[in-house]
């Protein structure tokens, strides 16, 4: 089994029908109004986009998107070979919370003298894994990455001392099966695809789906 | 010393292609690079800098100036589907633009291969609201295979090869291409044209498993009910002759979409006919009785499978698709075979045994029987006084025999044709499938007839269809497109009609039509005709309409309350179906 079998979700006791978060990574050329092709996607269905990054892969002039949404399984795949059918969409993978490590990076404006006076900085960079980014005599800047969970119980912590201020990035996920996508490129690249590129989940479900 | 010489030449001949000019006549040269010979369009502001050069071009290139952009659009739409050819468009910006829309809907929908070029204002004017400036990338992108908007010269060649690559490969579909009015002027040193033949992050085909080729062919070589259902695939593959192979060799009848039809002849005697919500009789139910399903080139559109849940559930389920987007879709496949049919079937063929299912054949007999008592009969050979839109159709193939390209528009008269037209030869059968686009019908003869300039190209159009995109009677004029146009006039927008009588108690809302004098109409457009509104004229006015040399527009009034029969209302099962 290659990698990328692995990478494509295939629960073992398949449950289509009830929705969860599902995390959309594709790998896409970067192009102008590519962003609106795979946003309609979603908007054509009816269907919201939870949390999306898109930002420089690992490879020069590829693009990733992370996207997060709450959804069937077979939704997200038809979603999924929807957005991989776009010309300059070179992949689309979608893997459950469970397949992948994530993060998402917030950061918490608060008055120096409140925090100063009332609780101390120091408590608070332990207890939330927070930095210090900048700290000035007006306010101080924290940043923390985590799930949504975490940074979320940072701001209930910091309500009572004046937030000013708080935003939270889009998550970013990576994959704990894959194998990155460089070799993969390699195949793209070629004229011919290889036999791995154009994956067929009928062949893995085996016996699964097909009984004669 | 020879291979010297050749290479010689040959960089002669590269160099010879090599030119300084615009960025428009690189655009044109490329376009004859492409093969493409005939453009559909209309001039305006922001394309100005290309039709100054297609002046210059027009011994290579033919444009027929339309009457409106949307015209221009669904003769491009017809040109592709009778030649297999990509069509090609010219419009300006704004609102030239924005009248490409529906038929770039439609062509997404039915995977026609396109190409249009509009022009935009100049790239400093971009997102200023110039004249005529309109965002027609982001408005063309859900109905296009893809987009791009040129705002240097030096991008044309390039662009427009993927274009052509990317509108005729894999599933076809629409491309446009939006071209600032600085680039169409600038100056530039172009290299020789290069077709494009790969692009990394597209895959047009995927690769073809012959493991599921052979669970394919076990599933099959081991039912006893098995039924194909063919779609417009095998047209877009041409692969009407594996497909017919592959038919034959397994004895398996076979029933098509509408945009399937002709793919094998009407009287092949494995075509049992029509698919879905107004199809023929034995196929619907039968798609609930057969054991294994075979669906080639098709995608399971909700007005061939009705209600989804109780649609072939005692099935096996196998689906040959060029896109993987549509296995699994709407139909669940037990056999998913990705890939192009033409490639697909014949390794197919291979592994089947060779059958014949008599018994099988037998039960279709049976419905079409029922059916032509209950239907065809009556509809093709109507006793009483008011003409029926089947017997047009009956007299149509009594003169034609089956050798003819039929258009349709939308509506009932689209449905009595496909039913009851005959075709002897594929690519014959043009009609707006999936986006249903009333209008279409009459520009979309024009492009066919260019497509197929041999045959005789009979475009049939209800009266409200008609009066959609009349307009187009003046690209009929101007340019002598020999199109038949046959109108069906029952005085009512009748499938809307239909429908308000079977499921709405009969309340005619805004469906009853009235219409201008047509045959007066064609002859201010110096086109010939007549109004037939009696049997006994009918077929001496087809002759005429057939054998007049020329475009020429024949009227005939039909009854107005009649019906389209069977019919699977909707939300209901293939196996509901209607005679009455």
């Amino acid at each position: 089994m290659s990698t990328e079998d692995t990478i494509l979700h295939r629960p073992a006791a398949p449950d289509y029908e009830g929705k969860q978060e599902y995390n959309i990574i594709v790998y896409a050329e970067n192009r102008i109004g590519l962003l609106n092709r795979i946003a309609i996607i979603f908007s054509k269905r009816k269907i919201n986009i939870e949390s999306l990054n898109t930002s420089p892969s690992e490879i020069e002039g590829i693009h990733r998107f992370n996207i997060l949404i709450t959804e069937s399984y077979e939704v997200v795949r038809k979603l999924s070979r929807q957005i991989e059918k776009q010309v300059e969409v070179l992949k689309a993978y979608f893997v459950t919370n469970d397949e992948v490590i994530w993060q998402e990076l917030a950061l918490y404006k608060v008055s120096t003298e409140e925090i100063t006076e009332k609780v101390t900085v120091e408590r608070l960079l332990r207890q939330y894994g927070a930095s210090a980014v900048v700290i000035r005599k007006d306010y101080t800047v924290f940043a923390v990455t985590g799930h949504k969970e975490e940074t979320d119980a940072l701001v209930k912590a910091l309500e009572p001392y004046d937030l000013i201020e708080f935003v939270r990035s889009a998550r970013v996920a990576i994959i704990k099966d894959s194998a990155g996508f460089h070799e993969k490129l390699k195949e793209f690249k070629a004229v011919e695809p290889g036999e791995d590129l154009v994956e067929n989940e009928f062949l893995e479900k085996g016996d699964k789906i097909f009984t004669m | 010393m020879i291979q010297e010489t050749i290479l010689a030449e040959a960089k002669t001949a590269q160099a010879e292609k090599t030119f300084k000019g615009t960025g428009s006549q690189a655009l044109l040269n490329g376009l004859i690079e492409e093969g493409v010979h005939t453009v559909f369009g209309y001039p305006g502001g922001a394309i100005m800098p290309i039709y100054d050069a297609l002046y210059d071009y027009s011994d290579k290139l033919k444009h027929i100036l339309v009457r409106h952009e949307q015209g221009g659009i669904h003769a491009a739409q017809g040109f592709a589907r009778t030649s297999g050819e990509v069509g090609v468009v010219f419009a300006t910006s704004g609102p030239g633009a924005t009248n490409l829309v529906t038929g770039l809907a439609d062509a997404q929908i039915d995977s026609t291969p396109l190409v249009c070029i509009t022009g935009q204002v100049f790239a400093h004017l971009l997102g200023t609201d110039a004249f005529q400036e309109t965002d027609v990338i982001n408005i063309t992108t859900p109905v296009t295979k893809w987009n791009y908007q040129v705002t240097d010269a030096k991008e044309i060649q390039e662009v427009l090869a993927k274009a052509f690559y990317i509108a005729k490969s894999g599933r076809p579909g629409p491309v446009l291409i939006d071209i600032t009015k600085n680039a169409q002027l600038q100056l530039e040193d172009f290299p020789a044209y290069v077709k494009c033949n790969h692009i990394r992050s597209y895959r047009p085909k995927p690769n073809i498993r012959v493991e599921y080729i052979e669970q394919a062919a076990e599933v099959i070589n081991a039912a006893k009910k098995p039924f194909v259902l063919f779609g417009q695939g095998v047209i877009l593959g041409t692969a009407e002759q594996e497909f017919k192979a592959f038919i034959e060799k397994s004895g398996i009848p076979a029933a098509w979409t509408i945009l399937g039809e002709g793919a094998i002849p009407t009287d092949h005697p494995l075509n049992v006919g029509m698919l879905g919500m107004h199809g023929n009789y034995g196929p619907n139910v039968l798609t609930n009785e057969c054991d294994v399903l075979i669906a080639i080139g098709m995608r399971f559109d909700d007005r061939v499978t009705g209600r989804l849940d109780k649609y072939a559930k005692q099935a096996k389920i196998i689906h040959l698709d060029i896109d993987p987007a549509e296995i699994d879709k709407n139909v669940k496949a037990d056999v998913g075979v990705w890939g192009d049919c033409k490639e697909t079937l014949p390794l197919l063929t291979n592994l089947v045994n060779k059958n014949s299912h008599p018994h099988w054949l037998a039960k279709f007999r049976d419905y079409n029987q029922q059916e032509i008592d209950q239907v065809i009969t009556a509809e093709l050979y109507p006793t009483g006084e008011e003409m029926t839109m089947g017997e047009v159709l009956r007299n149509i193939n009594e003169i034609c025999g089956g050798d003819a390209v039929i258009v349709t528009d939308v509506g009932q008269h689209q449905m009595v044709a496909c039913r009851y037209a005959k075709f002897n030869n594929t690519r014959s059968n043009v009609t707006s499938g999936g986006l249903g686009t009333m209008g279409f019908g009459l520009p979309a003869a024009i492009g066919a007839k260019y497509g197929a300039p041999d045959k005789t190209v009979i475009a049939i159009i209800g009266d409200g269809g008609f009066q959609m995109t009349p307009q187009e009677l003046g690209t009929i004029m101007q340019f002598g497109a020999a199109v038949k146009i046959l109108i069906l006039n029952n005085r009512f927008l009748g499938m809307v009609r239909q429908w308000q009588q079977l499921f709405h108690d009969k309340r005619y809302s805004f469906v009853n039509i009235t219409s201008p004098d047509f045959v007066a109409l064609a002859k201010a457009y110096y086109i010939e005709g007549q109004m037939v509104d009696n049997r006994a004229n009918l077929r001496t006015a087809l002759e005429t309409m057939i054998n007049h040399e020329g475009s020429y527009l024949l009227e005939v009034m039909v009854g107005r309350e009649n019906n389209v029969f069977p019919m699977v209302p909707q939300g209901c099962s293939v196996s509901e179906i209607r005679l009455k």
